[in-house]
C-alpha cells in the first residue's frame, strides 16, 4: 500500500515540481527510469514468489540504477555510447518481459 | 485475513516452511492492506522512480530532438543537415538559374514584341491596312473632263510620294500605295477598280510646307494642271485623316527568300 502511494506521490511530485534535470545527466535518465522499473518489476515477482526482501531490493535498485547508468558512460567515453544504451535497454526490456510474465503467471494463473 | 499478522519479509521468510504457503496473490492483498515499515523504504525508492520516471516523460516529449543527444549523435545529425543544406542550396541555384534564363527569354520575347508592333504600325502605314493622321495637305483638282489626263494626275502624286508624303488618299474614298493602279475610263478616272470624277480631293501626310512647294515650283503639278484649264487649290492642315484602307492581298507567287 504504501509502495502504490509512493508510486502516486512520485508522479504527483513529478508533475507539479517540475524539476531540471542537469543537462550532464539527461543521458542518463531515461537508462536510469528503465533499469529502476526493471527493479520494481523484479521485487514484485520476487515478493509474488514469497522471496521479496526490502533489503534486496533497496539494493538492486540502487545497483541497477547506478551500473545502467555506469555502463552508458563507460559507453559515452568509448564512444560507443549509443549503441550501448541500447543493449542496456534490450537486455532491461527482456528482463521486464520475462518478471512481467511470471507475475502474470502468478495472478492469472495462466 | 484477520489472524495473519501484518507483511514482514523476515516472518513471512520463516513462514514459508512451516505454514501453509500462501499464494502470490494472497501476499499481494495482505500487503496491500497491511503495509508495514519495511514498505516504507520501497513506497520512497518507488516514489523516486515515479518522479523520475514522469520528469523522463517530460523531456522525451517537450524537448526539442537535439536536447540530451549525444555528441557523435548530434554530428551526425549535423552532417546530415549539412547534407541536406547543400542539397537545398545546389536545388536553389539551379532553380534560380531557371528563373533567369525564363526571365531573360522573356525579356527577349517582349522586346522581339515590342519591335514587331512597332514595325506593323509604321509598315500598316505605309501599306494602307491601317488608318493614319497627321500635318499634311489637303488639294483639291478640278478639271474638266474633256481635259482630264492621267500623266499629270501621276506625277503629282510621284511629286507628293517624293516630298515625303507618308500617306495618301484621293476623295476619301481610296488609300493611294504602292500597288495603286490608275485607269482613265469614260468620264473620269479608276483608282484601284473605284470610279472617281473630278474634283478629286487628295490628301497627303507629311510635311506640309515641302508638299505644297513639291506641288508649286514652276513647270510642276499646278501648272501642269492650268495648262489642262485646271484648277488646284492647295491647303495646308496641321489634322489630315486618312480613313480609308488599302486591303493587302496574301502573295500568291512571290514567297520570301531565306
Amino acid at each position: 500500500m504504501i509502495a502504490v502511494i509512493g508510486l502516486i506521490v512520485g508522479v504527483a511530485v513529478g508533475l507539479i515540481l517540475k524539476p531540471d534535470v542537469p543537462i550532464g545527466l539527461e543521458p542518463y535518465l531515461p537508462i536510469a527510469v528503465v533499469a529502476a522499473l526493471d527493479a520494481v518489476f523484479g521485487a514484485l515477482r520476487a515478493f509474488l514468489d514469497g522471496l521479496f526482501d526490502d533489503k534486496v531490493f533497496v539494493v538492486s535498485f540502487i545497483s541497477n540504477v547506478f551500473i545502467a547508468a555506469l555502463i552508458v558512460f563507460l559507453g559515452d567515453k568509448l564512444g560507443v555510447g549509443a549503441q550501448l544504451s541500447t543493449g542496456v535497454i534490450v537486455v532491461l526490456g527482456i528482463r521486464i518481459f520475462a518478471n512481467v510474465a511470471a507475475i502474470r503467471r502468478h495472478i492469472f494463473h495462466a | 485475513m484477520s489472524e495473519i499478522p501484518p507483511f514482514d519479509p523476515a516472518a513471512a521468510a520463516a513462514d514459508e516452511n512451516v505454514a501453509v504457503e500462501p499464494t502470490g496473490v494472497q501476499r499481494l492483498r495482505r500487503a496491500l492492506l497491511h503495509p508495514g515499515r519495511g514498505q516504507v523504504v520501497v513506497g520512497v525508492l518507488v516514489a523516486i522512480l515515479g518522479a523520475a520516471g514522469v520528469t523522463q516523460w517530460r523531456i522525451a516529449g517537450t524537448d526539442d530532438d537535439y536536447a540530451g543527444m549525444r555528441q557523435a549523435d548530434l554530428i551526425q545529425a549535423l552532417n546530415g543537415l549539412q547534407a541536406a543544406s547543400r542539397r537545398t542550396e545546389q536545388d536553389i541555384n539551379d532553380l534560380e538559374r531557371t528563373r533567369d534564363a525564363l526571365q531573360d527569354n522573356n525579356d527577349k520575347t517582349a522586346a522581339a514584341l515590342d519591335q514587331a508592333r512597332e514595325d506593323l504600325a509604321t509598315l500598316g502605314v505605309l501599306a494602307g491596312t491601317v488608318p493614319a493622321t497627321g500635318p499634311g495637305i489637303r488639294m483639291t483638282v478640278t478639271v474638266p473632263e474633256s481635259h482630264l489626263s492621267l500623266t499629270y494626275l501621276l506625277d503629282g502624286i510621284e511629286e507628293l510620294r517624293d516630298a515625303g508624303a507618308e500617306a495618301m488618299e484621293i476623295n476619301d474614298a481610296v488609300r493611294i500605295v504602292a500597288q495603286s493602279s490608275f485607269e482613265t475610263v469614260g468620264g473620269g478616272i479608276e483608282v484601284d477598280g473605284r470610279l472617281l470624277k473630278s474634283p478629286f480631293t487628295i490628301e497627303a501626310i507629311g510635311d506640309p510646307d515641302s508638299l505644297r512647294t513639291a506641288m508649286n515650283f514652276s513647270g510642276g503639278f499646278v501648272d501642269d494642271i492650268a495648262l489642262d484649264d485646271g484648277k488646284v487649290v492647295i491647303k495646308r492642315s496641321q489634322h489630315v485623316e486618312i480613313e480609308s484602307l488599302h486591303s493587302e492581298p496574301k502573295p500568291q507567287y512571290a514567297e520570301q527568300v531565306q
